[in-house]
């Protein structure tokens, strides 16, 4: 028996030394450093309690992230998921060029998020992009959507929802197959309307799909920024700036190693505690086959 | 549904395709066209590939091509083996302390490697590897999720095949690699293709990591070739962006149900 344990210690061993040296060490790693100063030239790192995080509290560029981490959020995670729903209903039954409308809202969800930026931002551009054209066609002024603080947020928003809502859409795609035929037939001799069959039908049975996919969005929201770094570079004066690329800007543009730190604890707190809701989240409402 | 209704839910679902693909369209048109008609649709401006030969030479495409498909290929052979290896044990053997591996695990299903950039830095920097494409895949090579994804697979996977097996005098590898990874297939290409667009169209971590042509993946060489090396020449940044997510378009149009069901079976767990 014991030669048993032996073995699956060995099957698992090698995974579990990658995964303990790049991301459970990384976390220890990263809580102890946030309570040390960054060491720089010849000063080394010496240990300042929760200096760092009082300097957070103080810091008005995380404020900012933050507002707009939450702001990007209420975009974003609404609009995908429910634009991934109406997806779904679209598809979800065979119809002439039924392949291409799927094909049309999942492309963009295989393109590299750079790439989508780069497409997004001569979508963009003033005076050459089509939102620049369609403004000058019916008389607006130009406007400078990635450029301007007020507006530098939202479009960011906008290409994380294209980039998203196809992705979950398969998700749904796949919750509604599930719902048998018989049942909407049924439905429909009871002389039951479709909007009524799909509030007291369909949507509590894809409720799980529906938690699933808002967690997965929950997590974009914090992790997708590559566009960013391509589009606003968090700017103009921070007006674009989220949580991730500030760890991003601290830690490697301005070398301040401790503050990143501090930073990426607040960052792994956020995401714990979306794993830990929706772990209840699924063991109450989640009923599997 | 009434007829109309149906009618009215088509047309609704056309006009939204059509906006959703609008900018990529956009950004095809510009490529395949001469710069002058970046901005002016006229159907009969001559079709060119000029753009993409002029991108093609102005960096180094062709090395950033084989950065990037050295890169997903080291991730995704290694990421099969070692997690293979933890799936078959979490899924078949008994040993102590088993849940609490799992647990963590799991863990890494939510803090994924991308946020830990700092910590990261500094392990591939004592292990002297910075400016590597090893450095690039290290942190991914035991992959949380494919061990979870296994693991549910090889738990379908009727105990009678095992026992026949070892009456067989099978030994345990030979057990996993002659039962388990032929019935694991389905799910080793479903996680393969998430993991080879997932690493082709990762960002940031290879832009902190490597700093020289010879290590670059394709995503950070076309960040830093539409930034700094083309101005505002749109023309030709759209033939590179295009460029670079060819080959993940193409194998998407071309294989379309597997990688839509390998998408939705990663997701589904």
């Amino acid at each position: 028996m014991r030669r048993a344990w032996g073995q699956a210690w060995l099957f698992i061993l090698p995974a579990f030394v990658f995964l303990l040296a790049f991301t459970h060490i990384p976390v220890v790693q990263t809580l102890i450093d946030s309570f040390w100063s960054t060491a720089k030239g010849r000063r080394p790192a010496r240990f300042v309690g929760l200096e760092n995080y009082a300097h957070m509290m103080a810091d008005p560029i995380f404020a900012k992230a933050m507002i707009n981490s939450a702001i990007y959020g209420a975009i974003t995670i609404p609009a995908s998921v429910g634009l991934s729903l109406v997806m779904a209903l679209f598809v979800h039954r065979r119809f002439r060029g039924v392949g291409l409308m799927r094909v049309a809202f999942f492309t963009p969800t295989v393109l590299p998020l750079i790439a989508v930026a780069n497409i997004w931002l001569f979508f963009y551009a003033p005076g050459f992009g089509l939102i620049a054209q369609l403004r000058d066609l019916v008389g607006l002024a130009p406007v400078n959507l990635v450029g301007q603080p007020a507006t530098a947020l939202y479009a960011v928003a906008a290409v994380t929802v294209w980039k998203e809502a196809g992705f979950f859409m398969i998700f749904y795609l796949a919750a509604l197959q599930t719902i048998p035929e018989p049942l909407r037939e049924a439905a429909a001799i009871e002389g039951c309307r479709p909007w009524t069959f799909f509030r007291r039908v369909t949507w509590p049975l894809i409720m799980p799909t529906t938690l699933f996919v808002s967690v997965n969005a929950v997590i974009g929201a914090f992790r997708l920024v590559d566009h960013v770094y391509v589009m606003t570079r968090g700017g103009p004066d921070n007006a674009s700036q989220l949580l991730l690329y500030y760890i991003y800007e601290v830690g490697f543009r301005f070398w301040d190693t401790a503050y990143a730190s501090a930073l990426t604890m607040v960052l792994v707190a956020i995401l714990t505690v979306v794993g830990i809701g929706q772990f209840f989240a699924a063991d109450r409402k989640v009923h599997y086959k | 549904m009434t007829r109309t209704d149906t009618f009215l839910a088509r047309v609704a679902g056309w006009m939204l395709a059509l906006l959703w693909v609008l900018p990529l369209l956009y950004a095809i048109w510009a490529a395949f066209h001469a710069p002058e008609f970046e901005a002016k649709f006229d159907l009969t401006a001559p079709l060119t590939l000029h753009n993409f030969s002029r991108a093609w030479e102005q960096a180094p495409f062709a090395r950033y091509f084989l950065n990037t498909i050295l890169l997903v290929t080291m991730i995704l052979s290694v990421q099969l083996v070692l997690c293979t290896l933890a799936a078959f044990a979490f899924a078949r053997l008994e040993f102590p302390g088993k849940n609490a591996a799992f647990a963590l695990v799991l863990v890494q299903l939510m803090v994924t490697p991308d946020i830990l950039l700092v910590e990261n830095y500094k392990t591939i920097r004592a292990l002297g590897l910075v400016d590597t494409i090893v450095a690039i895949g290290l942190p991914y090579f035991a992959s949380g999720f494919a061990i979870f994804l296994l693991r549910q697979t090889f738990m379908t996977i009727p105990r009678e095949l095992d026992e026949a097996a070892r009456v067989e005098g099978c030994t345990l590898l030979g057990l996993l690699w002659r039962v388990y990874v032929p019935l694991g297939k389905p799910a080793m290409l479903a996680f393969g293709l998430v993991s080879v667009s997932h690493h082709w169209n990762n960002f940031l971590w290879p832009l902190i990591i490597t700093n020289s042509v010879e290590t670059r993946p394709l995503t950070v060489g076309l960040s830093l070739f539409s930034t700094t090396d083309s101005g505002t020449d749109w023309a030709l940044i759209m033939a590179a962006t295009l460029m670079t997510s060819a080959p993940l378009l193409l194998g998407f149009l071309l294989f379309q149900r597997q990688f839509v069901q390998s998408f939705m079976r990663a997701g589904i767990k």
